[in-house]
């Protein structure tokens, strides 16, 4: 596995802790909100160091993001709910299950790299969601996960697809001569 | 930004505008959202909290806060971080750098911040390296890391920073790691609830200049054990383990120094006629 490519190791939850319909959208926003928040910070980090095409990359990312949080904001409303800070989904004590640490980060990672954070970020979300389906929750709530988990599968599906387009990188594509060094 | 008077900061609330310059996938980044977390999760308000460093990667953290931010000298965070906790005891002090800048520069201030036990938390980011100078030897790094600089290694024994600490007084002794954002923000907010010394060190990876790092993520685990009272108990469990033990190894109930302020100060006739003969 590449270097960047280790970040999506986090185990998937095995008991989901979400109880309602409205947990599971509230919560489900917040995830892509927080998702949408952390790519642009990747994308910070890329632009500064000069990774123009990966910062657009997470741009894009974090455009995604934030319509489907756009879209769980309009859902939200639309049932007479909060659209409030609610803990993002994900496992007790963690980030959100769409959050990558950016510890997989590295200055010189290509597209591909990205591509695979964020497959397994969506990864981590379809079993969530298929945990929920296949838990004792409520039938709408059940109902609800499925569908979200189809969605999530789309997501995985695409990605897999970008990915297959996308040049693979070199074996010493983190190799750098003179690393950086950091202005005081 | 400013933050309203009624409604309590979230952890964004307490980040700058500054971008930090930090090498992507350095674990400083998550350091800094999990003291943010931290902050928003005791309430505290950005023009309560001060934030001091000394010199490295992970000293520029304070600039990437909303807080009150010191960047000071070398290895000197703690000194200014005591002298400002002293006179302002009503602000929350946190002092944060890396292992060179704590361990090997400011050393001496290290051991006499934890005597002292004054109420203030020291978050060290250590990644077992000098980044910023492109990757030298710390006071914690293997004796057998080789590379270009060591070649071979150093052949020196590292310094255990948490039993140190824990010999020379500190009132809280933890152990974090960067990638578990969550985590780490708890420690930290536990550490500032503690009243007196607390001390974080947080495994931060640095994967410029030590790559295999990103390995840590693997080795880390939950403390087996509850923390402890006893310093002789802790002292044993820090001196017998890995160093991956993450959690709260030692939380103690020792008295914080705090002398009293506002006192009227002595004029200079009042001083010399403490010295007439």
């Amino acid at each position: 596995m590449s270097r960047a490519s280790r970040g999506g190791g986090r185990k998937p939850p095995a008991a989901p802790e979400v109880g309602t319909v409205e947990d599971l959208l509230s919560r489900a926003h917040a995830m892509e909100v927080e998702a949408a928040e952390r790519y642009d910070e990747f994308a910070a980090q890329m632009e500064l160091h000069s990774n123009l095409e990966v910062a657009a990359l997470f741009r894009k990312l974090a455009g995604i993001e934030r319509k489907h949080a756009d879209s769980l904001a309009s859902d939200l409303r639309a049932r007479g709910l909060p659209v409030s800070a609610a803990a993002p989904l994900g496992t007790r004590g963690k980030e959100g299950l769409e959050t990558d640490s950016g510890e997989s980060l590295h200055y010189l990672m290509t597209p591909y790299h990205a591509l695979d954070i964020a497959l397994q970020n969506e990864r981590r979300a379809v079993a969530f969601f298929t945990a929920l389906v296949e838990g004792a929750g409520p039938a709408e709530l059940r109902e609800l996960a499925k569908e979200f988990a189809r969605e999530e599968t789309e997501h995985v599906e695409l990605l897999i697809q970008w990915l297959a387009r996308t040049p693979k990188p070199a074996k010493d594509w983190a190799y750098d001569p003179d690393e950086p060094r950091m202005p005081e | 930004m400013s933050v309203s008077a009624e409604a309590l900061p979230a952890a964004k609330d307490f980040k700058s505008d500054a971008k930090p310059v930090w090498c992507p996938g350095c674990g400083d980044y998550s350091v800094l959202t999990s003291l943010t977390r931290a902050f928003a999760q005791l309430a505290l308000r950005p023009e309560n909290v001060a934030v001091v460093s000394g010199i490295g990667c992970s000293s520029r953290l304070p600039a990437y806060t909303n807080c009150y931010g010191f960047h000071g000298v070398h290895g000197r965070a703690l000194a200014v971080a005591t002298g400002l906790k002293v006179a302002r005891p009503d602000l929350t002090v946190v002092a944060a750098g890396g292992d060179g800048d704590g361990y090997s520069i400011g050393g001496n201030h290290f051991l006499h911040a934890c005597r002292r036990n004054v109420d203030l938390t020291y978050v060290v980011m250590d990644n077992h390296v000098y980044g910023m100078t492109k990757g030298q030897a710390s006071p914690t790094t293997e004796p057998d890391w080789d590379n270009a600089l060591a070649p071979g290694g150093t052949g020196v024994r590292p310094f255990n920073p948490l039993v140190i600490a824990l010999a020379s007084g500190a009132n809280f002794v933890a152990r974090a790691f960067s990638g578990d954002v969550v985590g780490t923000a708890d420690i930290i907010a536990k550490a500032i609830a503690s009243p007196g010394f607390s001390f974080v060190e947080v495994l931060s990876p640095c994967i410029t200049f030590r790559p295999e790092q990103r390995g840590w993520k693997e080795s880390v685990r939950p403390s087996p054990v509850a923390t402890t009272d006893d310093p002789a108990r802790a002292a044993r469990r820090i001196m017998t383990d890995d160093g991956f033990n993450i959690g709260v190894l030692y939380h103690g109930n020792r008295k914080p120094y705090q002398p009293p302020i506002g006192q009227k100060r002595k004029t200079l006739s009042e001083i010399e006629q403490g010295f007439a003969l």
